[in-house]
């Protein structure tokens, strides 16, 4: 049943290039016509992308570390092209092939001038995003890394609110310092090893004393890419400019390339340094944790608020990776996969309202409960999840990381565990000031409650909130085996004093 | 071997060029200016034809004539091949424009075979005489060239900078030359590299020689600090003579430079490659941040290509084949790079005259969105952002720099890097975000529209199916130069 298992990887990058190449021909003298077909070829093939990642989920195999679905041809001198997925990545390429037609359904309306440029931008990021998960080689996962600023650097700049000029400027800046830096380490690293192989490059014994450098260069562009306190000032700018379809990408799915950098990178080919920096780490995301949510609760602007919220997020997933036990990197990954969907929704809930009152002041909205009923449902529902109610994706996560850190250091817990409270004390004051409260503003009574497109958007993502929070083993099933193993090659110090708490049964006999 | 008839063949694509040279002028001076497109067509095909001769019959093989002043290998025919390219397609972009602009004078095709010719000498010199010789073609054939809209002040006043400046930088050339045959008896490279060799500290009259000799050869790649010309003579410049000069002869004088280095001085190797690292580094940052500030886009380009420069001798500061090989990658992909960038620069025209400056190009997404995708294209590929051809240059170039131990250098270039992306990115920004400022002339040529395409498809993710057999290439140059 799993059609093209030796190329999916390939195709599901080459479908969405294939489909802006299409696209790029479709030419109407009637503008209405044209915009509506080139959104449809836009869906329909960002579909068939999702259809294609459900077939890789589907034709994964839960019981090996080892990365499947591999391709490899010879490029040029030792760099190949070399794809893969594990445990690791395999639920990042299918939350990106999941986010997508969502995107596009999201954009439907909103876009309105230049949808063609639109859809192209968003069909190469698609490809580009999953080349980052999937590559193999490093110096592929560069090109795709650095490859994705381009289509979100225009946007951002084309599509984006009013200061969306300093936005673009400041996230592609910011990320291209970050990144060259890593790439002094790639090239350090190729010339050590003598291969770009990442497989290889993980097995590869790196001199400690050069591991320091190699790891703080690959960390000033993750902690840039996450992002963490306190290189995290681009990511509120780029938010709040970017268009409601490009801050879901940008929040459901570029942020999750620092985590996934770190473990793909950091933690297997530099472990040694990856334990001497981890204090590093810990003190950097609980500031951030504590720091931003503090922020958050000041905020006027929804998207600004829910964009400060991610970085605090964003702080339990570094905190979970640098833990070294199996709790902790699995409450990692599921907290980079919630927080996907759920700050994914969260924006696009922004967009449905922004886009009746053509404002995102907290102050300009209240009592839409009363007019807009099951939007109010929607909206509520997603800030639990975000802020972790039992029940919703947002709990599991940051549970098995908070698990995971009392049997690391029970300070970090009770630091991070602050965050979540304030977290609940934000979101909960959003929800306060925009759904319930009086409706006494004559332009909120007005707006109409959601249409059936976006009903369509908002059904997928409450089901996989729902799924993810009541039955996470779907989820942490494929990544176990991976984790472990991970843990066990180079880590095998840490991982034997680590809580050995059967995560899921923990989770769902809660 | 006195009164012999040297082996002509490995100079035959010189000889060809120099004799159809004098012919196409005889053709312009007896038909008058009407020639103009007819003697640009035929200085097309005679350089294509030159290209053609130097592939099939001299090939890549080692082959030295007259004396040991003339050299043909591998890297000779890299280089070559890309000095030919740059030629022809400056030449082919500059019709229209100098129809338009009435300096459609048939010397102009006649000056830059000229150049070309000299080029190529350069680029094939074993003697730091038929260096200078070559070098000394080139030059007043640019000099010409800056000047040749004469009528206007800022196209004399390029020329004549140009021609002041450029006459300094030969004396210093020549001063180091005598510097370095008094003190060693010898110009050729290779006496030069074996006499060198095995002496403990080498003589201080020689490294003065060669410091000087690195100087006039800093200027004609305008590396910092000898880059004073590069802007005013780029932006007084008639537009297709500056395409001109950012593409071949920069080429042609980095080719040069590498084989007087490589091949003439390697025993001095410590000594040339502290210059070279410094010249580097000054040249990518101030490339970098003076650029930031300018709104003219020739000048703008000019920065740029200063800023090129030191990418392309971090290269050549590695001393190494890896090194060399990556310049040599470099240049090619900058070859492209430019001359497309300056193709798109020379379509930009209002019926109201040149349009230069970088705002003026404001909304061009909206009202010719193929160029403003070309230019984003070029600009991207210019910063070496992954995708586009450029990082390539960048990834071999620093590779190999990170493989000599040089990890400082890469970190510097890499952060100037980042600065020189402000300016490409707000050359997108200005094209795709900001409102239209009315629309160009939409006709200007199918020859610049070809070149802008053809270069604008190569800086795409489609080079990254044709990296592999550049690489191939350039390592099969390197290779020639420093084991023969």
């Amino acid at each position: 049943m799993f059609f093209g298992e030796n190329y999916l990887l390939s195709l599901m990058m080459l479908a969405p290039v294939i489909g802006s190449a299409i696209i790029l021909f479709i030419r109407h003298k009637d503008a209405e016509i044209e915009n509506r077909n080139v959104r449809s070829v836009a869906l329909f093939t960002t579909l068939i992308t999702f259809f294609m990642g459900l077939d890789l989920w589907a034709g994964f195999d839960n019981s090996t570390a080892e990365f499947q679905f591999v391709e490899k041809f010879q490029w040029f001198g030792d760099i190949s092209y070399y794809l893969g997925v594990d445990g690791i990545s395999v639920l990042f390429v299918l939350l990106t092939a999941f986010l997508m037609p969502i995107v596009i359904l999201a954009s439907w309306e909103s876009i309105g001038k230049r949808v063609k440029e639109y859809m192209i931008a968003f069909l190469v990021l698609e490809a580009l995003m999953i080349g980052v998960f999937t590559a193999l080689d490093i110096f592929l996962f560069y090109v795709f890394f650095e490859g994705g600023l381009i289509p979100m650097y225009l946007l951002i700049g084309v599509w984006g609110g009013v200061n969306r000029i300093y936005a673009s400027f400041k996230f592609f800046l910011y990320t291209l310092l970050g990144s060259v830096l890593m790439l002094v380490a790639v090239l350090y690293m190729y010339f050590q090893s003598g291969t770009t192989d990442i497989p290889a490059l993980m097995m590869y014994d790196f001199d400690v004393d050069v591991q320091s450098w190699l790891w703080l260069a690959f960390f000033a562009s993750f902690a840039v890419k996450m992002p963490m306190w306190p290189v995290h000032t681009w990511l509120p700018d780029a938010h709040v400019q970017a268009p409601t379809g490009g801050s879901v990408i940008l929040a459901g799915v570029l942020l999750k390339m620092g985590g996934y950098g770190f473990l793909r990178f950091s933690l297997p080919m530099l472990p040694e340094a990856s334990v001497e920096f981890s204090w590093l780490i810990f003190t950097l995301s609980i500031i951030a944790i504590i720091y931003t949510s503090l922020v958050a609760l000041v905020q006027e602007d929804i998207k600004k608020l829910i964009a400060y919220s991610s970085v605090a997020h964003m702080g339990f997933v570094t905190i979970g990776i640098f833990l070294f036990n199996t709790n902790g990197i699995e409450g990692a990954i599921f907290t980079m996969l919630s927080h996907g969907v759920v700050s994914g929704a969260l924006f696009l809930c922004v967009g449905v309202i922004y886009d009746r009152l053509h404002t995102r002041e907290i102050s300009r909205y209240g009592g839409l409960a009363v007019n807009m009923k099951i939007y109010a449902v929607t909206f509520v529902l997603f800030s639990l999840a975000s802020v972790g109610l039992p029940g919703t994706s947002g709990f599991v996560g940051e549970f098995l990381v908070l698990n995971g850190s009392f049997a690391y250091s029970s300070w970090i817990t009770f630091l991070a565990a602050t965050g979540v409270i304030l977290g609940a004390a934000y979101m909960l004051y959003l929800v306060r000031r925009l759904i319930f409260g009086e409706l006494d503003k004559d332009d909120v009574r007005a707006m109409p409650d959601l249409s059936l497109r976006e009903k369509l958007i908002f059904a997928p993502l409450v089901a996989v909130v729902l799924w993810m929070g009541i039955y996470p083993n779907s989820f942490l099933d494929p990544m176990h085996v991976s984790v472990q193993a991970l843990l066990e090659t180079h880590f095998p110090v840490e991982t034997t004093h680590a809580a050995t708490i059967d995560t899921s049964s923990a989770v769902v006999g809660r | 071997m006195n009164g012999e008839i040297p082996a002509l063949l490995p100079a035959l694509p010189e000889i060809i060029l120099a004799i159809g040279a004098m012919i196409l002028l005889m053709l312009g001076v007896f038909r008058g200016n009407g020639s103009f497109t007819q003697v640009t067509n035929l200085s097309v095909l005679l350089l294509v034809i030159c290209a053609a001769v130097m592939i099939s019959e001299v090939g890549g093989e080692r082959q030295v004539t007259f004396n040991n002043m003339f050299v043909t290998d591998a890297f000779a025919v890299f280089a070559k091949v890309l000095v030919y390219m740059g030629s022809a397609i400056a030449l082919l972009i500059s019709g229209k424009f100098l129809a338009e602009h009435k300096i459609d004078k048939f010397e102009y095709p006649i000056l830059v075979l000229f150049a070309t010719l000299g080029m190529l000498i350069m680029v094939s010199a074993n003697n730091l005489m038929s260096l200078y010789v070559g070098l000394e073609l080139q030059s007043l054939s640019l000099y010409v060239l800056a000047a040749m809209n004469r009528d206007r002040l800022r196209s004399t006043e390029a020329g004549l900078k140009y021609f002041v400046l450029g006459a300094l930088s030969s004396g210093m050339l020549l001063y180091g030359i005598s510097l370095i045959y008094g003190f060693s008896g010898t110009t050729e490279f290779d006496v030069l590299a074996t006499s060198l060799q095995g002496e403990g500290t080498p003589e201080i009259g020689i490294v003065i020689g060669l410091v000087f000799l690195l100087a006039g050869l800093a200027f004609k790649v305008s590396a910092v600090p000898f880059h004073m010309w590069t802007p005013d003579v780029y932006e007084g410049s008639p537009t297709p003579v500056t395409a001109f000069f950012a593409a071949a002869p920069k080429v042609a004088a980095m080719a040069l430079l590498v084989r007087a280095m490589i091949n003439g001085f390697p025993a001095l190797i410590e000594e040339w490659q502290q210059v070279i690292i410094f010249v580097s580094i000054a040249s990518m940052l101030v490339g970098a941040f003076v650029a930031l500030v300018q709104t003219n886009i020739k000048r703008l380009m000019a920065y740029s290509s200063i800023g090129h420069v030191g990418y392309a001798l971090v290269g050549l500061a590695t001393g190494t084949q890896a090194g060399i090989e990556a310049l040599l990658i470099y240049l090619a992909i900058y070859l492209t790079m430019t001359l497309g960038a300056f193709a798109a620069i020379l379509s930009m025209r209002r019926s109201d005259g040149m349009v230069e400056t970088v705002d003026d190009l404001a909304g061009l997404s909206e009202t010719n969105l193929p160029m403003a995708v070309a230019i984003a294209i070029f600009m991207f590929s210019l910063a070496g952002i992954p995708l586009l051809a450029g990082f390539f240059g960048k990834w071999f170039i620093f590779l190999a720099a990170v493989e000599a131990g040089l990890v400082p250098l890469a970190i510097i270039g890499f952060l100037a890097s980042v600065v020189a992306c402000f300016y490409y990115l707000r050359i997108i920004k200005v094209m795709f975000f900001d409102e239209p400022s009315g629309a160009f002339d939409g006709e200007h040529g199918r020859s610049v529209s070809l070149v802008v395409g053809t270069a604008a498809v190569l800086n795409s993710p489609v080079s990254f199916l044709l990296i592999s057999s550049l690489a191939g290439a350039a390592a099969w140059a390197a290779n020639s130069l420093l084991f023969q």
